[in-house]
């Protein structure tokens, strides 16, 4: 990464210099494409284990408090701790960032996926037992459909976070967006860091919104019947994660 | 006592739920509001605690307009049971019922004590007594329900559906205490149900309300099932209104039972779909 | 795994316990700086959450709630980092502008539990309360906050320990604590000393993580605690 370019600007007294931004697309457009790299991967990732692991935890109920008890100790790991200690292991690379962000959404993913499925009516997953579905039909038809919204809200604060956590990794010279704040922060200059604070935020929200549309689109039926559905799914969303933000304009 | 005196409900929206209600309840009876749902029962119930206030018109108690009285001074000398109970899931069950009493500022001690000697009169354990609402049954939470509003000795009580919620076997035997319990008490009771035959049981009085909040009918059981005032009242109670005649005459009086008309050839089957209805 | 030989060394330094720099010190700052941006942090959250939560009905409080839980989403979206070194940037390294961004960050997940626990306590229980003749205000706080207290205390620690953790990070804009150790190990290319930090802050985000579990298990009911489990 190249620094010269962004410590080419010079000490400034208004908020933004928008001719610094000019000068730097270049460069801050490859930050961003790192960032983006380091927070979406972890969430691939982290779907991937998270899916076979809520899973289990769904089919044998004696797993699950242990695997909570791991997954509440996850949620509580500083991120910049974390980084810290892989060094050794990883070195100053973005593995060491990704590593801890892999943990932290499999913190909060594996229990989305354990509510959401909890969050199957048992009236339902009898009856498609009744009418001669096999588990793992019933599995991909009927019981990860309903599930889904849960799920997808448990990715949707994973991917924020991640989003809005990949800057720490700045302090080892891997943030993304993040180097701008440390840039920033060196040189007393804000307009890397603002620019930089709003490239992050645009950059989750899009991510939030493109998830919100594709459970839009996977979800028709929750599209035609208001209310329950909804009502039930923000419930599940306030009890089941660590941090227990609901999605709430998901059901508005 | 309680009256309501040509008592209005219109919403903002336009829906009238009570219209122009008046309505004599007596002291030490047992009045049963029944209806379809939406015909206003509930919320001629709610406006005598002032849970809802009147859009016009009065509800008076004792000959005096609940609306002089704030909300939570009339609602403690009034006890208040809703269908699932409503108990607080985190105290424990003494301490539920001794609610108002707390509430009254009353020692702590003797509400207890007194909440104890409550759960008998109700039917329940008082081993029960420091267990949570949760890790009871649905027929004793009820009970509990009945005991929390018994516990300040109030003068009037109203149920809202309280035996609803629970199996019809066990409804029935909370229903048979709940008349020996009132043969005790003889508390001024207003008791809402959809179930005519809840009604016709509990009832020295019932209320017949219809669709748009419209009294239909205002009469003691006997009364009600002989003559009933128009075709409303009569689909309400129903084809098999001369089984309810036969089981009420009997439970009042064995003797005028065996005496008594000949049921009705409607009567003599029993209807299926009422039974599935339930 | 030299390293990590040496981080544990760095524990056993006689200079590690004594001084301004040294342990005891570092962790007594970082509880400080912690411990007042939690308590503004409660101060300005808890109350808020209660009363909106409270004030569900009416067109006013719905849009508000709308607001807070909205606003709270989007407040995840934050980059800790970069609120930091703004507000230093701005202004200067004095403490304020630091804790700023740490009550900022902190206080959306107490507003949204509390909001959320306590608007969505079961209707017949307000119903049962008001019924028999509970002030707003008693119900509120005899009722919907201790069944909306587990909820409540999630939130609590999630701020806690989101707390915890981001002022470690403020050593990078000049907070003293724990934080120092990781920013001046990493500075001054001494790796012992930045892993000694990073130990230690995992082992205080443990300690709040475990006060928290503690708290839940004596201050909620066991009456919410079995009908939460069955």
């Amino acid at each position: 990464m190249s620094r010269a370019a962004l410590l080419a600007a010079a000490d400034g007294e208004p908020l933004i210099r928008w001719d610094w931004i000019g000068r730097n697309l270049d460069e801050i457009g490859s930050l961003l494409r790192d960032h983006l790299i380091m927070s979406i991967v972890p969430v691939v990732l982290g779907l991937a284990v998270a899916l076979p692991a809520g899973l289990a935890c769904a089919q044998w109920r004696r797993l699950y408090a242990p695997v909570t008890a791991v997954t509440s100790a996850l949620y509580a790991l500083p991120a910049i701790a974390v980084f810290i200690v892989l060094i050794p292991f990883t070195g100053l690379t973005r593995t060491t960032v990704m590593i801890p962000l892999t943990l932290y959404t499999l913190s909060v993913l594996i229990p989305s996926v354990v509510d959401g499925l909890r969050s199957v009516p048992e009236h339902v997953r009898l009856s498609a037992v009744a009418m001669g579905y096999g588990p793992a039909r019933r599995l991909a038809t009927v019981e990860l459909p309903i599930a889904l919204p849960v799920v997808m809200s448990g990715l949707r604060i994973a991917t924020v976070s991640n989003i809005s956590l990949v800057s720490v990794g700045a302090l080892l010279g891997q943030g993304g967006l993040g180097m701008l704040f440390t840039d920033g922060a060196n040189r007393d200059f804000t307009t890397p860091i603002i620019v930089g604070i709003v490239l992050s935020v645009a950059l989750a929200l899009v991510a939030d919104a493109l998830l919100l549309l594709v459970q839009w689109l996977l979800t028709p039926w929750s599209r035609a019947g208001r209310g329950r559905g909804a009502r039930a799914e923000r419930r599940a969303a306030a009890a089941g994660h660590a941090d227990a933000a609901p999605v709430e304009e998901a059901a508005l | 006592m309680i009256t309501f005196e040509g008592v209005t409900k219109r919403y903002p929206d336009g829906t009238v739920a009570v219209d122009s209600l008046d309505l004599e309840i007596a002291a030490g009876s047992l009045t049963v509001l029944v209806g379809p749902s939406g015909c206003g029962k509930t919320t001629t119930l709610r406006m005598i605690n002032r849970m809802i206030d009147a859009t016009e018109g009065t509800v008076a108690v004792d000959g005096r307009d609940v609306r002089d009285v704030d909300p939570p001074t009339l609602r403690r000398g009034i006890g208040y049971v809703i269908q699932q109970a409503g108990l607080f899931p985190h105290r424990t069950i003494v301490d539920n019922i001794a609610t108002v009493p707390f509430l009254l500022g009353q020692d702590k001690k003797r509400a207890r004590g007194q909440a104890l000697e409550l759960m008998e009169r109700v039917g329940l354990d008082p081993k029960l007594a420091k267990r949570y609402p949760a890790q009871l049954s649905g027929g004793q939470q009820q009970r509990v329900g009945v005991a929390r509003a018994l516990a300040a000795d109030p003068p009037i009580l109203l149920m809202d559906e309280p035996f609803s919620a629970v199996d019809p076997i066990v409804r029935t035997s909370l229903q048979d205490e709940f008349l020996r319990l009132q043969a005790e008490v003889e508390k001024t009771i207003v008791f809402v149900t959809h179930d005519i035959d809840e009604a016709v049981k509990l009832g020295n009085k019932i209320a017949v309300f219809q669709v748009g909040g419209r009294l239909a009918q205002y009469a003691a059981p006997d009364e009600l099932l002989d003559a009933p005032a128009d075709d409303f009242v009569r689909d309400f109670l129903g084809g098999d209104r001369g089984i309810r005649r036969l089981r009420f005459t009997q439970e009042l009086d064995a003797e005028a039972a065996a005496a008594g008309e000949p049921a009705s050839p409607q009567a003599a089957v029993a209807d299926p779909t009422r039974a599935a209805e339930r | 795994m030299n390293a990590i030989w040496d981080a544990i060394r760095w524990f056993f330094q006689s200079a590690q316990w004594s001084g301004p720099d040294g342990i005891p010190h570092r962790l007594l700052e970082h509880l400080e700086y912690s411990g007042l941006a939690f308590a503004i942090t409660v101060v300005l959250a808890l109350p808020l959450g209660l009363v909106l939560g409270h004030q569900r009905r009416g067109r006013l409080a719905s849009a508000l709630g709308f607001l807070v839980v909205g606003g709270a989403n989007g407040a995840r979206a934050l980059p800790t980092l970069g609120l930091l070194t703004l507000a230093v940037t701005l202004t200067s390294s004095d403490l304020v502008p630091i804790l700023l961004p740490l009550v900022v960050l902190a206080v959306p997940p107490v507003l949204v539990n509390t909001y959320t626990g306590v608007q969505q306590v079961e209707p017949g229980l307000r119903d049962a309360a008001e019924g028999m003749g509970m002030t707003g205000r008693q119900v509120l706080l005899k009722v919907e906050a201790p069944v909306a207290l587990p909820l409540i205390l999630l939130g609590l620690r999630t701020a806690a320990i989101q707390i915890v953790s981001t002022a470690a990070i403020a050593a990078f804009v000049g907070l003293g604590g724990l934080g120092r150790y990781i920013i001046d190990g990493l500075k001054r290319q001494e790796y012992a000393t930045t892993a000694g930090g990073a130990i230690l802050v995992i082992l205080l985000a443990f300690a709040v993580q475990l006060c928290f579990s503690v708290l839940a298990r004596t201050a909620v009911s066991p009456g919410l605690r079995r009908s939460a489990s069955s």
